[in-house]
């Protein structure tokens, strides 16, 4: 019997990953990316006319978990309703017994793509709208679990959206849960955690927190926060924490130390939200006082100047001028 | 600290400065009271223009302008009733108004907006 070519082959599996929208409102467009249980398409919403991303199922699977958890995540994602989180439109499962859900398809640039030629201040304005989604998602009870450059998309608007939620986790409760009036959207906790696999290691190394990567149960949303904390440390030094160590003499020490206060291997040393995170790098915009770092004597001054540069030259010359007035008055 | 307000007492502590430098200046010592009284007065006067102004515009470079241009008319007003010392008097007066419109659009806290 004639054997195929590796290259056949490879072409034969793509083709039979191209998932069969036959009954539904859809049609492929083109592959778009390639998660850890599936597939992200572009599609045509033949009903509303519009684009739409579909993530399905790499295959049919006997076990029904996967596209349990696939259902799962849309569930999550349209419990979250908020501008920095992609909305689902539509769920369910494809001719062949694939699962599917249909989410709004984001024009836009990945962060990897997006922070290339951009300045300090504006990476961290863009951390700072990375946190909005992740603290409204923490105060829901909802834990993302694998936060990293390639899940945060800019979109052509400008829009910041923290993607593919395919490892969140609940938690058993949210911070503020319904303070806002808006109900937990899931809590069953037992399920999720048999479905993502809790006490098995989930997540992207160099971003995942040390409580996380040992697999254990005591992974709340502080995990997220030394993700946040990984990220921006990507986005200052454009490596990853979990590469090789570069020299890290060209970040600005207080924003070091947010890093490695984001970073501390105890999550009771970490910020405790967040928010609490991204108002201490608008702090270090405003040239204010970071949380994070107790600076000396000489920086506080040095910051001091730095906030209030022009006053303190004008007033400087006015003083100069009026010495100067007096001198020569004298003569 | 309200935009007029802080104007007001920037241009009062200013023009005082202003007016106390006066006592360097041995022709018009005898007079120091009135000038550092007229001073302080007048940096009041260009103080609270200068902080209505930056009530209404939000503009960092028009402060600017508006209060050197404040400071440089108040100050030719007092040289023209001084018949002299025009230089000694328009560039301080220029400077502080100068000093007004950037600290009145830098610093200080606009109208609250209202409620429906």
């Amino acid at each position: 019997m004639k054997q195929l070519s590796d290259r056949i082959v490879a072409k034969l599996q793509a083709e039979m990953q191209v998932p069969d929208l036959a009954g539904t409102r859809y049609s492929v467009v083109r592959h778009l990316a390639r998660g850890g249980m599936g597939s992200v398409w572009l599609a045509d919403d033949t009903v509303l006319n519009r684009r739409v991303a579909l993530k399905v199922l790499d295959l049919v699977t006997p076990a029904d978990d996967l596209g349990a958890l696939l259902l799962r995540e849309a569930r999550i994602l349209a419990g979250l309703e908020h501008p920095g989180i992609v909305p689902v439109h539509d769920a369910g499962t494809l001719v062949d017994g694939r699962a599917f859900y249909c989410m709004k398809y984001v024009e836009g640039q990945t962060l990897v793509q997006h922070i290339a030629g951009k300045n300090l201040s504006e990476k961290l304005r863009l951390l700072e709208r990375i946190a909005e989604p992740l603290d409204f998602a923490h105060a829901r009870g909802f834990i993302h679990r694998d936060l990293k450059p390639e899940n945060i998309m800019i979109g052509a608007f400008g829009e910041v959206l923290v993607m593919d939620w395919g490892l969140a986790k609940v938690a058993a409760a949210g911070r503020k849960p319904t303070e806002d009036g808006i109900s937990m959207v899931v809590t069953d906790t037992q399920d999720s955690s048999r479905l993502t696999g809790q006490g098995s290691v989930l997540g992207t190394p160099g971003y995942m927190s040390p409580e996380q990567a040992r697999g254990g149960n005591e992974v709340d949303h502080r995990t997220d926060i030394f993700s946040l904390g990984a990220l921006l440390a990507f986005m200052l030094t454009g490596i990853s924490s979990g590469e090789a160590p570069t020299s890290t003499r060209a970040v600005p020490r207080p924003l070091r130390a947010i890093c490695e206060k984001a970073m501390a291997t105890d999550p009771n040393d970490r910020y405790q939200s967040a928010q609490e995170m991204a108002a201490d790098t608008v702090r270090y915009l405003s040239s204010e006082p970071v949380l994070a770092y107790p600076e000396g004597w000489f920086e506080r001054v040095g910051r001091i100047y730095a906030r209030h540069r022009t006053a303190i030259v004008l007033v400087g010359a006015y003083l100069l001028m009026r010495v100067f007035f007096i001198l020569f008055a004298r003569r | 600290m309200n935009k007029v307000v802080l104007g007001l007492v920037l241009g009062a502590i200013l023009g005082a400065v202003d007016g106390m430098s006066a006592w360097f200046t041995p022709a018009v010592r005898t007079q120091i009271v009135g000038i550092v009284i007229g001073s302080t007065f007048k940096g009041i006067i260009a103080g609270i223009l200068i902080g209505v102004f930056a009530r209404k515009v939000q503009s960092l470079a028009l402060g600017i302008v508006f209060g050197l241009g404040v400071g440089l008319l108040l100050a030719f007003i007092v040289a023209q009733m001084q018949h002299g010392f025009y230089f000694q008097i328009m560039l301080p007066g220029g400077m502080v108004g100068l000093i007004v419109g950037y600290a009145t659009q830098r610093y200080g806290h606009g109208p609250q907006p209202q409620r429906p």
